[in-house]
């Protein structure tokens, strides 16, 4: 039996990895997966090419030739300042494509610590976490924001570390299960028979086998974190003026669509559409081949 | 079952106790002295002395505390620094407004979930099933601001179909409030529409592959007697607290919409206060938006227990 063992370990060991190409190459067969990561790719173009390429400058305001509608000239018209809503549309990928990213991986660093503490120690640790956890996730996020955010006062960095804070224990809960199924495994007892300290077992041994929970928690987080920034500079307590941030743009220009200027809003509001329900997408071919 | 319920509300008292600390603290981090604040830099001393006293604010932080909770619960919720009365009728009207888009956005949105779940769930892996998943998943991920933009573009700017404005003139009557709330309901209804659905589709698919299921089917029962009395009966279980989990999202989705919209409800009460920097209705509106959730999900799983019989008898966990 002992000297089976190693034999049986050397051949799962190949398989593992067929398996994981197998599923990689399910993933990119997907046609949902691929149109999401083409999109998600497009925004990313435009956020780091987008002032390069743009025709007008996004800030540039024209009062002359302001609320024109689409034409030959700007292809989605202008605004009330006379800015070139096609290239403001572009631009406006650039912040909330920074912001709404690195909230997520605030999140998920501290929410995978969280989980791995709550999940390896379990006892008096994870009881006190999860009940902090709890209250928490019983409270509706936008509020808690808003909170925060008035007492705060607006600014990027603020909407980036409140969005951080409030999504960390969604993450955390989520490792903190992968993590209670992962310590009773052998290779952990293995660890701390060698004397390993519980750091050591905790971000060496564990957290490389509990990443792809991890990496489809953070995809749909990152769903959700450009869907809060966006509704919360929607109501002006999101990314600041003079950005040409999309949900910025509706809400400056919203109280005109009664008088027919639909093209103010219209494609800020299909460039926020798109871009959430492609990260939506990704996240879907993600979970669904790991699931299988 | 009694250990379950403890516990449970034990965690709602938490969960309450945490969100009144965080709406007081709120308040805490602004600078210093309100009266100073609210009087301006050139106003006389005595005067901002006399604001801070009035307002209590110049007591120790955790009298103030205790003072504003033990108010707050025999509904005295103090008075609004930008409008000057009591917050407590602010916050009664603003919340029936509130419950009616609510009530609207939830009556369309229940049975369809349900619908869209069951009919997901009898196609299972044919196109029917993966184009509800998908439009479920893409509904539920777009801002309520975003589906709210293109919905009165396209029915109330160029169809002329529905109204704009979700205020109605003040006689009128209940069908021309629900009327008024349609279009303000339907982006709320897209973004709970997955939520219920997916959670329909699952328990759908889990009660169909059971064993009560076989046998009833073996039993020679006629199929919709099946799927009526068997399958829909345990498969709605989890759907029942997702729809109440839900609304916390609806509870979010209110202040933009109601911003959005320029309606009067609790969501939009909230925005004001916050823009306006009115900390007793910011508070108020916080705490009582946080205090019907954490009653909603506690109701959801009471419900959850009394409906599911292994629950009610052998105690969860």
């Amino acid at each position: 039996m002992s000297v089976a063992e190693p034999e049986i370990a050397a051949a799962a060991a190949p398989v593992e990895a067929n398996e994981r190409r197998d599923r990689l190459r399910q993933v990119f067969r997907s046609g949902t997966f691929l149109a999401g990561l083409l999109i998600v790719l497009f925004w990313v173009f435009c956020a780091i090419l987008g002032p390069a390429v743009v025709p007008y400058d996004p800030y540039a305001d024209d009062l002359l030739n302001a609320l024109m509608p689409p034409s030959a000239e700007h292809w989605f018209g202008t605004d009330q300042l006379g800015r070139d809503v096609f290239s403001r549309v572009i631009v406006g990928a650039r912040d909330i494509l920074t912001i709404a990213p690195l909230a997520t991986m605030i999140s998920t660093v501290l929410g995978t610590a969280l989980g791995l503490l709550m999940g390896y120690f379990r006892g008096v640790i994870d009881e006190g976490i999860s009940r902090i956890v709890d209250a928490l996730l019983a409270l509706p996020t936008v509020i808690v924001a808003l909170l925060a955010l008035v007492a705060l006062g607006p600014s990027s960095a603020t909407v980036v570390s409140v969005i951080g804070f409030t999504f960390a224990p969604i993450i955390a809960r989520t490792v903190r299960a992968s993590v209670l199924a992962e310590r009773e495994l052998d290779y952990v007892f293995a660890a701390q028979l060698r004397r390993e300290n519980a750091f050591h077992i905790m971000f060496v041994e564990i957290l490389p086998n509990v990443l792809p929970p991890i990496l489809v928690e953070a995809t749909v987080r990152l769903g959700y974190a450009i869907f809060a920034v966006a509704s919360l500079s929607f109501i002006g307590f999101g990314i600041q003026p003079p950005s040409p941030d999309w949900g910025l743009s509706i809400s400056a220009n919203y109280g005109l669509i009664g008088a027919g200027y639909w093209w103010t809003v219209l494609f800020d509001a299909s460039a926020i559409a798109t871009l959430v329900v492609a990260v939506n997408l990704v996240a879907d071919g993600i979970q669904s081949a790991l699931d299988e | 079952m009694i250990a379950f319920l403890l516990k449970r509300l034990g965690l709602s008292l938490v969960t309450l106790w945490l969100l009144s600390v965080m709406a007081f603290a709120g308040a805490q981090v602004l600078p210093g002295n309100l009266g100073r604040a609210m009087l301006g830099p050139f106003a006389d001393q005595r005067a901002v002395d006399a604001l801070n006293h009035e307002m209590g604010t110049d007591r120790p932080v955790l009298v103030q505390y205790a003072d504003w909770v033990s108010r707050f619960v025999v509904g005295d919720m103090g008075k609004s620094y930008a409008y000057r009365t009591p917050v407590a009728p602010l916050v009664t009207t603003a919340l029936i407004n509130s419950a009616k888009l609510a009530l609207v956005a939830f009556l369309l949105v229940v049975p369809l979930g349900i619908l869209g779940g069951i009919i997901a769930a009898l196609n299972a892996g044919r196109p029917v099933d993966r184009g509800l998943t998908i439009f479920g998943l893409s509904a539920t991920i777009v801002p309520e601001f975003v589906s709210g933009i293109v919905l009165i573009l396209v029915f109330g700017v160029w169809l002329k179909w529905l109204p704009i404005s979700a205020t109605w003139p003040n006689d009128a009557g209940a069908l021309t409030q629900v009327y008024h709330l349609l279009l303000p309901s339907i982006p709320l209804v897209l973004v709970l529409f997955g939520y219920i659905a997916r959670m329909t589709r699952a328990g759908m698919i889990e009660a169909l592959d059971s064993d009560y299921t076989r046998t009833a089917i073996l039993k020679g029962l006629p199929h919709h007697t099946v799927i009526w009395r068997h399958v829909l009966r345990n498969a709605l279980l989890p759907t029942i607290s997702v729809i109440a989990t839900q609304t916390a999202y609806l509870i979010g989705g209110l202040v933009v919409i109601e911003t959005l919209f320029h309606y009067q409800g609790i969501g939009g009460l909230i925005f004001t206060a916050a823009s306006k920097k009115d900390f007793p209705t910011l508070q108020a509106g916080v705490l009582t938006v946080g205090a019907i959730f954490i009653l909603a999900s506690l109701c959801a799983d009471l419900l959850y227990a009394l409906l599911n019989p292994r629950i009610r008898v052998g105690g969860r966990e």
